[in-house]
Formats: C-alpha cells, structure tokens, sequence
C-alpha cells in the first residue's frame, strides 16, 4: 500500500495539521511517512500546501509528480493541483469558495460541504477534520482509532478536551461526503 | 538503542540528537529554514538536565564566535544557520579550522545568492568543500538525506570533529530541515566531566593549575616558516581524512548503464528517478555522496568505466558536477541538471534530463 496525497488551501485552513493528524496516524498504523510543507510565507494567509506520503514500503521522493489524492480547499490550488491528480485517482474538495468547478473526468471526484457542516457543528476549528473524515472514508488507509491517536499526539495536552469534538468532525466528515 | 519510533522534522531531530550526544553548549541566531533547531532546544530546556547551554547570540558573527570559545576549553559546541547566517560565519569556520578546533556547524541551505529565498537550495556546495573562509583547510562535510540521517550525524561529525581536532559540518536543505520523517533517536549519552574533557583534549584551555605549560589556543602565526610547518601538518591531517573517512550510497548501481550522484534531498528524488526510468526500462543508478568532502572520487572513478553517461543532480548550477568531471577525468560524459533560487525539481524532471542529455 502507497497512498501520494496533496493538501492544499489558505494559510490558516488548518491545512498543514490536516497533514500532521494524517502522518501521526500512519505512524500510529506503523506505516513508512513523510510530511513535506510548502514551508514559505504560505503560512501567514498565502495558500498553503502539504504533501502526505504513507506506505509499507520505505519512502524515496518527499516530493512528487502526481497524486493519488487531492485534497482541495480552494480555488488556487484547484487550479494548481486538479491536474496533477493521477488518473483513476481522487480529488476531494469544498466547494465553498470554488467558481470553476473540476472537469476531469478519469479521476474520482468528491464534494463534501466542510464549511457549511462545521457552522452548523458550531465547531469552526474542526472544520479540517471534517476534510480528512470525508477522505478516510472514500480512502481508508488509516484506521480511526489510529486517527484518535494521531490527535492525541498532535495536540498539546491543554488541548485534548477538544478531541471529542473532532472525533465528531471526524464521523460528520465520513457520513456528508459525496 | 532506545527503540522509539518517533515522527519529526529534520531540524527537530538535530535539536534532539545534539542533547543525547553530550553536546555542551549550542549558540545561534535564528533564520529560517533551520529555526526548529534552536526553538527546540528551546523547548526542552536541557540545561536543566544535562547542564547543556542553549544560547541566542546576538548574531551569526557572535554564534560562531562563541563555538570558538566554547570548543578551545574541549568542549562539544555547535551552531546552526542557514546560508546568508553560514556566509557570516565563513571567518570564524577559517579560524576553527587554523587553530584545529572541533566543533559542529549544521547549514540547512536555502536559495541564494544574498538573502535569496527561504526556499530549499544546495548552491553553498562551493562554500562547504571548497573553502568559503580564506586560507588552506578543509571542513568534514555530512550530506543528510533524511530525518533519520540528521539524528545520526550530530554523533558522527562531533566523533570525527574531535578525532582530527577539525571544524566538521552538516551540510543539509530546506527539504530535510522541514520535512517530518519516522526517526529512532540515538541513545542517551551524559555529558563528558572536565576530568574526561582533560583526558580527551590535552591541547585544550582548561586552566594548567601551575600542572602544565600553557595550552594557548591561536590561529596566528608570525613566522612564516613555522605557519609553513602548521599548514603542512593540516595538509597531512585531511590526506588522512581522504584517506578514511569517505561514505557513499549506492542505489541501483550494479545494473546501472547511466548513473546520477546526488546528494541530499535531491538523492532523495533522483531515488524515485531511477524507480519511474527502471519502470521505463532505462537501467539508472544512484551514487549518493555521504561526505562531500572527503569526495568519493575513487567510487565515482570506477562507475566511469562501468556507464555511459553521468547525470550530477544538484539545487544549484553546477557545483558537485565539477568533482564528477575530475574524478571521471574525461572518461564518460558527465552532464549536469539543477533548479535555482529555491525552485525543487520532481522526480520527471530528472527523468527528462537523463534522457535529453545523456541518451
């Protein structure tokens, strides 16, 4: 198993600890891992973007061609990142903020309304979990229980009350996406 | 061993590694792509385990200074920058290296010339194994290409730093700095007492307690013919390193009809190179220089016999490709492909190199 993916949206979307979640699971599921940011000015409000590699095999190139995954936040890296999916891969998006909608028609596209869904949760930091609910379940290479672990390690402990809340952003993720 | 598998960036694991070695004192200023190293040092505060010091100079020009002090008493120091703080500190590495001092110095390169980007580069290889400060010497330079190998090469370049009383350091990129990677740390090793430093460094400033002649410890020499003589015993001292100390990789050689030396995060993507050309049927290895200086010319001489064509895959614009073409001495071909200013190559690119200029 070897799953190549992009994420990528605004600085401050909560992008790079997606990432971060994702890497600690596939740590967690004693997967091989690596997590490369786009480390620039991206991450004061320019767009931002990780690559997340989780394998059985070790892992050569952090930085890559293509993708198996795309997960797209807006419309920039819609643009950047739709073709460089591979065929027969898969793109997830939020359409909130999107106005040219993806063509390709040899991957798997998927909506999933993250924006609206963590509103309405009242949970607007959770909003990134949703995201990588909704791709688990088209992709489920990692294991939820493994993703609890990845957030226990990823958050400072002042934070753990909040994993209930994203392990229901999380569930909310898995049942909306489309 | 302490079997943990843990998950962290590059510059989190030279932080980390620089604790467990006994290192005794870091001294830095902060630039990104290296500003984990000391934030993290920051963070676990190991003064208040191991009596480590953890200090934020006033500026690079300060940082190195303070190795010098710190490594004339024997003392394991290090300082870490990126490449406009490595270029400040070009006098102090001369003078480290005149007065035989060991002592570690991490690069975590970005674009440059000047302030350049902060954008992952490998343009300072002249810099490292070329000189960069003035004068004849040389410093023990560790190309990391991965997490793990940050972790692994505090140990090393303080081991061979003191073994030849020389500057070692590790020349790394913004790629391995920034990237989280699994990483077992090395053990826990306590810091070295003063009798231990003593025993060690008989050469060192320790204070004689009317026991010994004085140790003074200078780069400056007034008569020419002895500064001949001194020169001539650090010549002998890096044919020795020559000598011993040169590590490579080899990835997919033995088969191989074109070979890429690359080193550092660029070995890391010329491996998935070679993987997508094999898929294609092209037999392409990968020569991963370890050192950069010592060079592994020898190694790279007996490819030139076994290839057709070299490719040298660097961030830059032709640096290492240069120690290519001398150790093939005209033998093979030997091209060379890089990005610039911060730009990283994907693995296709390279792919479409090997093919345009070497086939």
């Amino acid at each position: 198993m070897k799953e190549e993916i992009i994420i990528a949206g605004f600085g401050g979307q909560g992008v790079l600890s997606m990432g971060k979640i994702l890497a600690y699971s596939g740590l967690m599921q004693g997967k091989e891992v690596t997590w490369m940011p786009a480390y620039g000015p991206e991450q004061r409000g320019g767009t931002a973007n990780v690559t997340v590699i989780l394998s059985d095999e070790k892992i050569s190139s952090p930085i890559l061609n293509s993708y198996d995954t795309a997960i797209i936040l807006n419309q920039q890296s819609l643009d950047k990142f739709e073709k460089s999916v591979k065929p027969g891969g898969t793109l997830i998006y939020d359409p909130y903020g999107i106005t040219t909608e993806p063509t390709r028609t040899d991957i798997n596209i998927h909506k999933i309304n993250a924006m609206d869904a963590c509103i309405e949760m009242n949970a607007a930091k959770s909003f990134n979990m949703i995201l990588l609910g909704g791709f688990l379940k088209i992709r489920p290479i990692v294991e939820l229980e493994n993703v609890l672990k990845g957030l226990k390690k990823t958050l400072p402990e002042r934070h753990h009350h909040l994993i209930p809340m994203n392990e229901a952003a999380l569930k909310k993720g898995m049942e909306i996406i489309k | 061993m302490s079997e943990e598998v843990k998950l962290m960036k590059g510059n989190e694991a030279i932080a980390h590694a620089a604790i467990r070695c006994g290192c005794d004192g870091y001294f830095g200023y902060p630039i990104t792509p290296q500003s984990e190293v000391m934030e993290t040092l920051m963070e676990v505060e190991p003064w208040k385990t191991t009596g480590m010091v953890v200090l934020q100079a006033e500026s690079e020009v300060s940082s190195i200074n303070m190795v010098y002090g710190g490594a004339a008493t024997g003392k394991k120091v290090m300082t870490s920058s990126s490449s406009p703080g490595v270029s400040l500190m070009q006098e102090g590495i001369s003078y480290l290296a005149g007065a035989e001092l060991p002592a570690l110095i991490v690069n975590v390169m970005r674009g440059g010339p000047g302030l350049g980007t902060i954008q992952p580069s490998q343009s300072d290889y002249f810099q490292t194994t070329k000189g960069g400060g003035h004068g004849d010497y040389r410093l023990i330079a560790l190309a990391p290409a991965s997490v793990q190998e940050m972790a692994d090469f505090v140990g090393l370049a303080f081991d061979l730093a003191f073994k030849y009383r020389n500057p070692a350091i590790i020349l790394a990129d913004g790629v391995i700095g920034q990237m989280m990677e699994k990483v077992v740390l090395p053990d826990f090793k306590p810091r070295r007492t003063d009798e231990e430093v003593e025993k060690q460094c008989p050469w060192a400033a320790t204070g004689r307690k009317m026991s010994r002649k004085n140790n003074i410890i200078t780069s400056l020499e007034l008569k020419p013919e002895v500064m001949e003589q001194n020169n001539l015993r650090f010549q002998a001292k890096y044919k020795q390193i020559e000598e011993n100390e040169v590590r490579y990789e080899e990835i997919l050689c033995d088969d191989a009809e074109y070979l890429l030396v690359a080193f550092g995060c660029s070995a890391r993507i010329c491996q998935k190179a070679c993987e997508i050309a094999r898929a294609e049927g092209i037999k392409l290895g990968l020569l991963r220089p370890i050192t950069l200086w010592p060079f592994p010319t020898k190694a790279i001489a007996g490819y030139a016999n076994k290839v057709k064509a070299m490719l040298s895959v660097e961030l830059n614009a032709g640096q290492m490709v240069e120690d290519v073409r001398l150790a093939v001495n005209g033998k093979v071909p030997v091209e060379h492909y890089g990005r610039l200013g911060g730009i990283v190559f994907t693995p296709d690119e390279i792919v479409n190199a090997v093919k345009t200029k070497l086939m």
